[in-house]
């Protein structure tokens, strides 16, 4: 059985408490500064010319009428672009500007700065590009066919417009499927989910006596100093970024900035000026990633008590025409494919295929969210074969502590799996609600509700996949006056990193939190700390951020013995005082002052690397993440069967993700993502059509507002701690998506006795589950 | 064209083109950056003012369109460097996250509380449908504004 995990008092002061976020004040105010909120004297704005077509040989490009355009000052080509023509990701198959072929709608062409945003817009508009169709292709499947049109950079694929292929092997499937006493089958799709950040993309490059900086809003500042420096063949050294406040990430804002900054660099680098780049909602939906539409095919088997014997997936992502992360995204969807199960036998096969579509990345989950609403559905429709209850079922199966996963990983520690699937039953008096829900559906003729069931287990860091970037430093100073500046490489994005990283430091510092200020992210003088992404930041950064606080500690102790002249002493508030004679005390600014004159180093850096980890890339096995996060969510739906429209009306969220540092801010992490989650599942379609976006509005993909939330939302946490991370904590951010549209389409579901295959469920598909559509 | 208006309870009198959007005016005539752009054509509700009091989307209103008029940007809610109320309880319940809807939500639940000091949380959820946010699930807004409307209303009940 795992331990009882739930709420032991911990002996932290800051860590643990719901302290107000650092940056809230200045954002009430509307003080903080996003990447448009900034300008420089002289600054012009950048557009991009973009490809009309999905598939093109460029036959000529005529920017004349652009280049006369009186406010244009600068127009720059791919042979303009000063040193190499890509925007390095993890593959360098992308360039910045087209050159000879286009290989999606927007591909950018050309770039121009001109005066004014509207001037660059007109200017935009003036050029004249002939092209040569070629046939294009858009459907994974088609695309892999032989014969399909070459989508893909050679270099970039494994073969044809296969990117990547990945398996796990593990056991033997015909062996389980064998000793399995029911088997479900079938084939999911999802479409792209779109970031919706509500602030675009957005930088400004400004050139500097020595370089260049870019500001923008960004969530990998040390993604896009490399991306900058490769187009302007600069030594990193001679490239300064600096993030912006920045508004909302989810991932949109991980490899998409780079390709931005690209653009606004080799502009400002040609014209000698800084050089703005905002995108419009239009631009932003139509030219930056999404999260990868998916065909997903599941195979489970288990024996007539529940206990699962064998899975079988096999995957498409529809990367779009360049690499970008597709490979990390299609990595994470494997190592997940499973769940959070005990399952012997094992057999996944994952592929990334180009097509000539947008380039889709990064999105909260990264690859896991598709094969989560595939694995929770099989789960959900083997109960029902069993006539099992859903959670039971989850139960029975759920990974414990000295378990294996998919990948033949055994779990050492932290493992609340259980804890969160008993207290999301208990939250959501589940068997009384099961009666309601029975009592409520025999009763009313127009409405039906459903209850639905999800768990999941998150990888946190960035596993074995990329194991190089799992690093981070941090930077811990003591001013001359007591106050403290803590720097950091890793970046605030909205989630509340920088809030819970000074708890970390105010805890291992023992001071106050408002001693403590966190420097603003500027890759000159921060510490390369790998990316902001994979949930990585309060468990690796924050074990950066404790290591060089306590190393700043141990000077300050040192310091305040040498004051006191006493071996020992105790901290009272801002105070140090000799506990033999109260009287004797020393105040942590006259300490500082102190260390200033005599001449010590008052700073002390910190790093951190994630635990080793391994995998096989022949047979899938391996340590693929040094820890788990895990959660149980439990969504109830109410449908309309006369107009299919479907609202969750009560949701209970549970999840382990260690020890929460701040658990006002964790709360509302958790509750954005089952926002989005409901989003994903019941609302969000973005329809394209042969490579083209029809409708990049607003008006027209829906995101959820107040009124798609439900009416009851209980969130808790049981706190499974993790040895190697401060304070016993793991990661958070990604998990309350994944989970929580895999409950709603669960619930959907089980309110119209179909079997949802296919986000989202909007009306008219709910109408023809409702119809017997199974 | 000449435009005169009241901007945070103070004159201005400033020269404007007649397309020029007030969201535009605001931020780059005037350099009030609070004020944010979302989506440009009001879906988002992240550009909201107050006009005379009622909520209007600065990103679909011309400039010239508030002449003789009283307009209120978050940064005319903090009052003395206090802090609104609803500012404060935003802070409390986390409400904030990435911070860039906030100052619309803030705006079109100041104009909710001079229309209903009172208001249930349905009538909270129903007013503030029309601000998309995307980091928070709404409900840590949602709370902050029936705490503001609570201690807004206390107060005035000390002072009467």
């Amino acid at each position: 059985m795992a331990k009882v995990l739930v709420r032991e008092a911990a002996r932290t002061q800051v860590v643990g408490q719901g302290v107000p976020r650092l940056d809230a004040e200045a954002k009430v105010k509307g003080q903080a500064r996003y990447a448009d909120d900034l300008s420089f004297p002289g600054m012009l704005y950048g557009k991009a010319i973009r490809s009309e077509r999905p598939h093109a040989r460029i036959r000529r490009l005529d920017l004349s009428r652009v280049l006369a355009h009186p406010k244009v000052a600068c127009v720059v080509t791919a042979k303009d672009i000063p040193g190499r023509n890509c925007v390095p990701i993890i593959y360098e198959d992308m360039p910045l500007l087209a050159e000879e072929i286009v290989r999606y709608v927007g591909e950018p062409i050309a770039l121009l700065a001109a005066e004014t945003r509207e001037d660059a817009e007109e200017a935009a508009r003036l050029a004249s590009i002939e092209y040569e169709d070629l046939p294009a292709v858009f459907d994974p499947l088609e695309a892999l066919r032989p014969g399909a049109p070459q989508v893909a950079v050679p270099t970039a694929a494994e073969r044809g417009n296969l990117f990547n292929h990945m398996v796990i092997r593990k056991g033997d499937v015909a062996r389980g499927f064998a000793e399995a006493d029911v088997i479900v089958e079938g084939e999911y799709r999802v479409g792209y989910q779109e970031h919706a950040y509500l602030e675009t993309q957005g930088v400004i490059a400004v050139p500097e006596e020595n370089g260049i900086a870019v500001y923008g809003t960004l969530q990998c500042p040390f993604y896009v100093q490399r991306a900058v420096a490769a187009v302007l063949g600069l030594p990193l050294s001679r490239v300064r970024v600096v993030q912006t406040a920045t508004g909302g990430g989810f991932g949109g804002k991980e490899d998409v900035p780079s390709q931005v900054a690209a653009m606004a660099a080799v502009l400002a680098w040609r014209s000698g000026r800084p050089v703005k780049v905002v995108y419009d909602r239009e631009e932003d939906i139509l030219t930056t990633s999404k999260r990868h539409p998916a065909i997903v095919r599941y195979k489970t088997g288990a024996k007539r008590d529940g206990t699962l014997t064998a899975v079988e997936v096999e995957f498409y992502y529809n990367a779009g025409a360049y690499q970008t992360l597709s490979s990390a995204v299609l990595w994470r969807g494997l190592v997940h494919a499973a769940g959070p199960y005990r399952i012997p036998h094992v057999k996944v096969d994952g592929y990334s295929v180009a097509t000539n579509t947008v380039p889709c990345g990064a999105f909260r989950g990264f690859g896991s969210p598709q094969v989560i609403f595939a694995h929770e559905a099989q789960m959900d429709e083997l109960a029902r074969r069993l006539g099992m209850d859903p959670l039971e079922l989850r139960q029975k199966n759920a990974l414990r502590e000295g378990d294996e996963t998919a990948t033949a990983q055994v779990l050492t520690e932290s493992v609340g799996l259980l804890s969160c699937i008993e207290r999301a039953k208990e939250l959501s008096r589940w068997e009384e609600r099961k009666q309601k829900v029975a009592e409520f559906n025999a009763r009313e003729r127009f409405r039906k509700r459903g209850l639905g069931v999800s768990t999941v287990m998150y990888g946190v860091g960035m596993g074995a996949k990329a194991p190089l970037l799992d690093k981070a430093g941090a930077y811990v100073k003591l001013e001359a006056d007591g106050s403290i500046t803590v720097a950091v490489g890793n970046t605030e994005m909205g989630q509340g990193a920088m809030t819970v990283l000074a708890q970390i430091a105010a805890e291992a510092l023992e001071v106050p939190l408002s001693v403590i200020q966190m420097a603003p992210v500027d890759t000159s003088r921060v510490p390369d700390s790998g990316p902001t992404v994979a949930s990585r930041t309060t468990t690796v950064q924050g074990l950066a951020v404790l290591d060089a606080a306590r190393k700043l500690k141990a000077k300050i102790n040192r310091a305040v013995q040498e004051i006191l002249g006493c071996p020992a002493f105790v901290v009272e508030g801002r105070s140090f005082c000799d506990p033999k004679d109260p009287r004797r005390r020393v105040t942590l600014e006259e300490v500082a002052r102190w260390m200033w004159v005599h001449n010590w180093d008052m700073g002390a850096t910190g790093w951190a690397e994630a635990a080793p980890v391994d995998w096989d890339p022949k047979t899938g096995l391996g340590n693929a993440y040094f820890v788990y996060a895990f959660a149980c969510h439990i969504a109830e739906v109410e449908v309309d069967i006369l107009t299919g429209e479907a609202h969750v009306r009560g949701f209970w969220a549970v999840h382990d993700s260690g020890r929460i540092v701040n658990p006002k801010t964790a709360w509302g992490q958790v509750a954005g993502g089952i926002a989005q989650g409901i989003g994903y599942a019941l609302l969000e379609e973005l329809q394209a059509k042969e490579g083209r976006i029809l409708y990049p509005t607003f008006t027209a993909y829906h995101i959820p507002t107040t009124l798609d939330m439900p009416e009851e939302l209980v969130i808790d946490f049981v706190e499974a701690p993790y040895s190697g991370g401060p304070y016993g904590a793991k990661g958070l951010g990604e998990v309350p998506l994944m989970a929580s549209h895999a409950a709603v389409a669960n619930a959907i579901s089980a309110a119209t006795g179909g079997r949802l295959r296919e986000y989202p469920a909007l009306p008219e598909r709910v109408l023809a589950l409702l119809e017997g559509e199974k | 064209m000449r435009l005169k208006f009241r901007l945070n309870g103070r004159p201005v009198e400033v020269e404007v083109p007649p397309g020029r959007r007030l969201l535009d005016l605001l931020r780059e005539d005037l350099g009030l950056i609070g004020t944010k752009e979302g989506c440009g054509e009001g879906e988002c509700g992240a550009c909201t003012v107050l006009v005379d009091g009622k909520p209007r989307l600065s990103c679909l209103t011309l400039a010239l369109q508030v002449e003789g008029k009283d307009v209120l940007t978050v940064e005319g809610l903090a009052q003395g460097g206090k802090l609104h109320p609803l500012q404060e309880a935003l802070v409390e319940t986390a409400g904030v996250q990435c911070g860039f809807c906030t100052p619309g939500f803030l705006m079109a639940a100041y104009a909710l509380l001079l229309e209903n000091p009172n208001p249930t949380r349905e009538e909270v959820r129903a007013w503030l449908s029309g601000n998309l946010c995307r980091c928070t699930g709404y409900e840590q807004i949602v709370d902050a504004v029936l705490l503001a409307a609570r201690r807004l209303r206390e107060e005035k009940g000390a002072e009467s």
